[in-house]
């Protein structure tokens, strides 16, 4: 109860605002409006002229939730105006993304730990390439995948993944550098091998790091889904959602599909969130 | 009889930024089977850096060391000791039992096999019943017991212990030091253990290694006169106390030269 209040303050400030800025910032168009019918509004006239536009410079928040109850609950799931429809056509893309980006920022972690050639030349690789803008690369990654015949859902997915892979790098090589020298060395009276030492005491123990990880990084998948979907003229998917609307002046439109993208990051976030807890609690490590 | 631990004039210098530095300087000591040796002395004096030797985890610059009549990472191969330190450094996310059978596992035990070690080395430590516990829900002092629980599981001749129980409240290391002599007595193992503190060098002891730093080296070699069987108030004898003096002594004659 003691952590509603303060939350619901907050959100109330945010609305408030943002109501307040709405009106400043439509008022323009019933002022315009007005002046070409030869009328004059008042002020009490202005305000809720301003509230419910068909194309407004800002919606206000009761537009944004009607239009995501109604695209998200009043259709079909298959027409082409639903959000479920566009949320699973990106979250699709998103998840495979995150999938191989996982895998490949593993495989790069597992490598640049056991060669010492891995270690030196990969990581500023990774950090090279996540200093190019990911709008640059986005088209050129398409047209390329595009002219060998990879279409669809495949190129959206690889540009997530080129997102999602270096957050699990950089966890992962810490994760699994993370056993002190004592456990080490206690293997070693061991005799074990390089392969029992990664699967006994390296990889357990990189868990906590793992998944600290997955969490920006399926936060990243959804970003690098979306822009994949910007730069294609994209028929389907919450990013061609955001760039119809822009086209056509559908603000409302825009807002709804960023809702709806915020929504379904933080809903991966938190599911990422439960597999950790219940992971890091049956291996004893949770903080 | 052949001596388990056998060092001739051994020489350890490590090559750091700051130049070298001379770990271990002519150390000469033997260890006979069964014995209970203790390394004494300040911080820098080598004694951990010499276990570590016996265990091949680091290696001499010169001399010669053998264990078992082997070098050290033969012996290593041949599963000739286990090793506890300082730390428990159990995995919080085995059991009790998952760690100890940590060893076998790796050393390639059977699954029937491993369940009746585990069984017996946590009688040994009288942990009996704890085997499905996690690490966390045990005291330091189990914790510790334990870690001396999967060092013994394979079976290795020599217990090589890093100030096993220093990080322990001086009650439960009394107990634990009981228990450890106990254990010594039951399984005859060979024990070679590392500590700062002079009663419990003295109380546990066959043989009492002092050493002092800078150079890390032997200053005295003292044999023990007291007793196989130790109750704890032996600590209040005559000679006890006397032994503990000469440890004393020797320990600031070791520092004599650079005060």
């Amino acid at each position: 109860m003691n952590r509603v209040l303060p939350v619901l303050t907050v959100i109330g400030v945010i609305v408030v605002l943002w109501y307040a800025a709405a009106v400043w910032m439509n008022r323009t168009w019933v002022y315009d409006q007005a002046a070409r019918d030869g009328a004059t509004v008042s002020f009490a006239e202005m305000v809720p002229a301003t509230l419910n536009q068909e194309r407004p410079v800002l919606p206000t928040p009761h537009q944004v939730v009607t239009e995501l109850v109604k695209s998200t609950f009043g259709m079909k799931v298959t027409s082409k105006k639903s959000l479920v429809y566009h949320g699973w056509v990106t979250l699709s893309a998103t998840l495979l993304g995150f999938a191989i980006g996982t895998g490949a920022g593993i495989l790069l972690a597992v490598g640049i730990i056991h060669n010492r050639a891995m270690d030196l030349s990969v990581m500023p690789w990774a950090i090279a390439s996540q200093t190019i803008p990911i709008l640059a690369i986005a088209p050129m990654i398409i047209v390329v995948l595009n002219s060998i015949g990879v279409q669809g859902l495949v190129p959206k997915a690889i540009i997530s993944a080129y997102l999602s892979f270096f957050p699990v790098v950089v966890g992962m090589v810490k994760g699994l550098r993370s056993p002190d020298a004592m456990q080490l060395d206690l293997l070693k009276t061991y005799n074990a091998t390089g392969g029992e030492v990664f699967g006994k005491l390296r990889l357990p123990s990189s868990m906590p790091y793992l998944f600290a990880s997955l969490k920006v990084g399926i936060a990243a998948s959804l970003v690098g889904a979306i822009v994949g979907e910007l730069p294609t003229g994209a028929v389907a998917g919450l990013g061609a959602r955001l760039l119809s609307g822009s086209y056509y002046g559908q603000t409302v439109q825009i807002w709804a599909a960023l809702f709806a993208a915020a929504l379904v990051a933080a809903a991966l976030v938190a599911i990422v969130g439960v597999i950790e807890g219940r992971v890091l609690k049956r291996m004893g490590m949770a903080r | 009889m052949a001596p388990v631990i056998e060092a001739k004039g051994l020489d350890l210098v490590f090559q750091t930024a700051d130049g070298p530095v001379h770990a271990l300087k002519d150390v000469n000591l033997t260890v006979g089977k069964g014995e209970f040796v203790s390394f004494i002395g300040p911080s820098g004096c080598g004694k951990t850096t010499f276990l570590r030797c016996v265990a091949a985890l680091e290696h001499p610059t010169g001399g010669t060391l053998t264990v078992n009549g082997m070098t050290p990472d033969q012996a290593r191969q041949a599963r000739a000791y286990g090793y506890v330190f300082q730390a428990a450094g159990l995995y919080p996310w085995r059991t009790i039992a998952g760690n100890i059978r940590l060893p076998l596992e790796i050393m390639g035990f059977s699954k029937a096999e491993q369940a009746e070690r585990v069984e017996r080395v946590l009688e040994l430590v009288e942990l009996a019943g704890f085997g499905k516990k996690f690490p966390w829900q045990l005291s330091g002092g189990m914790q510790q017991r334990a870690s001396i629980a999967r060092a013994l599981a394979f079976d290795a001749d020599i217990l090589l212990m890093d100030e096993p129980f220093g990080a322990l409240d001086e009650i439960v290391r009394d107990r634990l030091n009981e228990e450890l002599l106990k254990l010594w007595a039951r399984t005859e193992k060979t024990i070679g253990f590392v500590t700062h503190s002079i009663p419990e060098a003295v109380y546990l002891s066959t043989k009492i290694v002092v050493m002092s730093p800078r150079p890390g080296r032997i200053t005295d070699i003292i044999d023990s006169p007291l007793p196989k069987e130790r109750p704890l108030d032996i600590r209040d004898s005559r000679e006890f106390i006397e032994i503990a003096h000469r440890v004393r002594e020797g320990l600031r004659a070791g520092h004599g030269d650079e005060v």
